[in-house]
């Protein structure tokens, strides 16, 4: 590759028709990613500064209720009640409109509304919070009883105004207050990182020794190795609750076995009692993602190069010297790396521990606390905070992640 | 540790950490099979690991081995041997247990020490004896970690509810039950409607291939080959948008969604799901394409082929493994994808598999139900990576750690 001509410095009209076509090849990828990624992310610290339940999500809207009275009567008429289903926001420009079907007409027209091409619309302006109100509208029609169900099967369609608490200029500092109030911010964030931390130095190192096992070959190597992933390629749904049955209190096999191996006594709650839960959902951790750390982790001592361990051998090293002394420092590399990405993919992580546990006894992380606060306590706003909050701290991990990354793997 | 250099100390050692590992791997084995009680005791097997090893040092060689084999079967049918056998075990598994148990051990435990000799060893032979050992331990360590609970959800999904709280621990197979045995798959298929479950995740996957293909296609082959101003800055914030956390942007989508009635649709997943695996998909293949020869491309062009052409008739057709385990590795995550179908799909008619699955974990639903339903969204997939592992692996490989 050293006689490769130096491309030409400077932006001839060639490089501009290449950078054009590339960013024409990246535009849908660009475009798409920036819809769903960087727009929920400016959206999560506009929300994570408002006032927002889970409720405010359905906009107050006005309900209509269409019904034919005294169909049976000398004077049918036609009751539309309207509600306002907000109890606390006002409506305003609310109108709505109702087709009417061939061979009924309204004898009158009720004042504010008009009737034009076989459409009834009624304006009724601003209607206040709770607000209720009736509108009868008389109807001529040759067999009332019968035009029953084609009047009542058109739905009326409501347009009203109402203020959306979404993209109004009402802000709270409250979700944060919220967040950081009291000791449970600092609790979560502690689980957090004994959960990070353990959980990816665990992986790796069964990892190291999964690859180490597997690192000559034999009969069945392939076998073992495609077991070995298992834990990582099946679904996450049906590991978790594998683990949950397994280690049930009542009918899990795995108290079962130990109360006969003489282990304990009594069932153990495995995924209910602090502070086993979260050694359990670490484990569990560990038992899930080891395979991926053992993949990379053998990609690379395959690469090794076997001269180097017969040069040792000549010199008398030991087995454990030439791990210790060859094999490690070859390893660094791809370790450092394993380790902060799967540092960051696993303070992100969320299904698992929501799977696990729920983020019950004292294994509530950041990101279940997003959920918890989100939906389980309907306050949206305050889940956005704490997304804020873990958002922050991936910034800080990026950091170290291209200072260091950059460095290991050229990129 | 130089003074356990002596194969008088170092055998007895390997052997009563040996047998710890192997009553215990056997108590537990019969334990499952048979459904009945097994333990190791350790102390027991401490004492007897250790007399055997001491004994192996010095008499190698078959016939000592053999002897081994009667001795460990005799003592543990004896009630004093390394695993205890419950007082009301039958006869054909209590010995099968004992003669299982000396079979693995002396078996095993003659090629651990096969180069021990009873006077000082040399660190070599030390070293390579422990180093056995370990090798023996993580193979029965990790099998075990990842066969038992493979093993107990295919068990229960097979068993109903009265025999699971009886006794957890049998998992034999009740042939006699005959189709009654998948009584729960019937179920699932019959009343839970696991069938369009199953269709809709299967769709919905293919399409997140397919529109994941389509976009970033272009895009890796324009970070790999094209120069333009802001490519390493692209290429970094691909990697940078593949680390956001899911959660962290499930509430603005759960939000928007809502707001413009996207959620509850098929048609939102399908729009999502591809997003969260683009970038992945374009890294992954941005790296392949690197290692494509420029040569045959910049012949193509010379022979007046344009780029896209070049893409479509030169690269694609040499990246085909590499698409393979791109769209395997992409098939999986939209498969397997949890957070975003339990928050955005409510109806059940438009659940996928794995939506499906978490509805079952209530208390109203029998646990086989459960089991039943974890074993059927895992066996496509498992199908898929066996029979395409090569690439499979390959994919995870490229992919780096998402997960």
């Amino acid at each position: 590759m050293s006689d490769t001509p130096i491309p030409p410095k400077g932006r001839g009209p060639l490089a501009k028709r290449e950078a054009r076509l590339a960013w024409g090849l990246l535009a849908p990828t660009i475009i798409s990613v920036s819809l769903v990624v960087i727009l929920p992310l400016l959206a999560i610290f506009w929300i994570s500064v408002k006032p927002i339940g889970l409720a405010d999500l359905r906009p107050p809207t006005l309900s209509v209720n269409e019904q034919l009275r005294d169909a049976d009567e000398a004077e049918p008429y036609i009751r539309y009640r309207v509600r306002n289903t907000s109890q606390d926001i006002a409506l305003t420009s609310a109108r709505f409109s109702d087709m009417f079907p061939e061979g009924a007409e309204p004898g009158a027209v009720p004042e504010g509304c008009t009737y034009e091409a076989r459409t009834l619309t009624c304006d009724l302006g601003e209607v206040e919070a709770g607000g209720r109100s009736e509108i009868r509208v008389p109807i001529i029609a040759d067999d009332p009883e019968a035009m029953e169900d084609p009047l009542e099967d058109s739905e009326p369609d409501v347009v009203v105004k109402a203020p959306n608490i979404l993209t109004n200029f009402e802000f709270t500092g409250e979700n944060f207050a919220r967040v950081f109030d009291g000791g449970e911010f600092w609790q979560v964030l502690w689980v957090t990182l004994l959960y990070t931390i353990f959980g990816t130095i665990g992986a790796l190192v069964m990892g190291l020794f999964a690859a180490m096992l597997l690192n000559k070959s034999f009969r069945g190597q392939g076998i073992l190795r495609g077991l070995y992933l298992f834990p990582y390629v099946a679904p996450v749904i049906a590991v978790a609750f594998t683990w949950v049955t397994l280690f049930d209190p009542f009918s899990g096999s795995a108290n079962a076995l130990l109360i006969q191996m003489g282990v304990t006594s009594e069932a153990i709650n495995f995924f209910g009692q602090r502070p086993l839960a979260l050694i359990m959902v670490i484990v569990f951790e560990i038992w899930r993602y080891f395979p991926l750390s053992f993949l990379f982790i053998l990609a690379r001592m395959q690469s090794i190069d076997t001269d180097m361990y017969e040069a040792a051998d000549m010199d008398g090293a030991s087995p454990f010297q030439k791990f210790w002394y060859l094999s490690l420092p070859q390893l660094v590399g791809i370790l450092s790396v394993l380790f902060l990405l799967r540092f960051i993919w696993t303070f992100n992580k969320f299904d698992d521990i929501f799977l696990l546990t729920g983020g019950n006894a004292g294994t509530r992380t950041l990101t279940v606390n997003v959920y918890e606060q989100a939906f389980a306590i309907s306050n949206i706003g305050a889940g956005a905070a704490v997304a804020v909050v873990i958002f922050a701290c991936l910034i800080v991990f990026s950091v170290f992640f291209f200072k260091w990354i950059s460095r290991e793997e050229g990129l | 540790m130089s003074f356990l250099w002596r194969g008088t100390l170092t055998a007895p050692l390997l052997g009563a950490l040996w047998m710890l590992v192997v009553a215990t791997t056997v108590a537990v084995g019969f334990s499952f099979a048979t459904g009945e009680a097994f333990r190791p005791s350790v102390l027991l097997c401490l004492l007897w690991g250790a007399v055997v090893g001491l004994g192996a040092v010095f008499r190698l060689g078959s016939v000592s081995m053999f002897g081994a084999v009667i001795g460990l079967a005799g003592v543990t049918l004896a009630g004093v041997g390394p695993m205890v056998i419950g007082a009301d075990v039958g006869p054909v598994a209590g010995w099968g247990a004992a003669i299982a148990l000396g079979m693995a051990f002396a078996m095993s435990f003659w090629a651990i020490v096969a180069e021990l000799k009873p006077g000082a060893l040399t660190r070599h032979e030390f070293e390579a004896a422990v180093i056995r050992f370990l090798t023996g331990f993580g193979y029965i360590f990790f099998t075990a970690i990842v066969v038992i609970p493979f093993y107990v959800m295919v068990m229960t999904s097979l068993k109903n509810q009265q025999a699971l709280m009886q006794n957890p621990l049998d998992f034999s197979i009740e042939l006699s039950r005959g189709w009654e045995l998948f009584r729960s798959y019937a179920e699932l298929f019959g009343q839970y409607d696991f069938g369009r479950y199953l269709w809709t995740s299967f769709y919905i996957s293919c399409l997140t291939v397919f529109i994941t293909l389509l976009f970033s296609v272009p895009g890796a082959y324009a970070v790999a080959r094209l120069r333009f101003n802001g490519r390493a800055a692209f290429s970094r914030s691909i990697l940078l948008i593949y680390m956001v956390p899911m959660i962290v942007l499930a509430l603005p989508i759960y939000i928007a969604f809502s707001q413009m009635g996207l959620r509850n649709t098929v048609f939102g997943i399908v729009l999502i799901y591809p997003v969260t695996t683009i970038p992945v998909a374009l890294y992954m293949l941005q790296g392949y394409f690197r290692g494509l020869p420029a040569e045959v491309e910049e012949a193509g062009l010379m022979d007046g082929l344009s780029r896209l052409a070049v893409i479509w008739k030169i690269t694609l057709p040499l990246a085909l493994p590499a698409l393979a385990s791109v769209s395997l590795y992409v098939f999986m995550i939209a498969w397997n994808e949890f957070l975003l179908a339990f928050m955005l799909l409510d109806d059940p008619s438009k659940f996928t598999l794995t939506r499906a699955v978490t509805s079952l974990n209530s208390s109203e639903v029998p646990r086989q139900h459960l089991m039943a339903g974890a074993v059927i969204a895992t066996v496509p997939i498992m199908a898929l990576f066996l029979g395409l592992e090569k690439f499979m692996t390959k994919g995870l490989t490229a992919g780096s750690v998402k997960g």
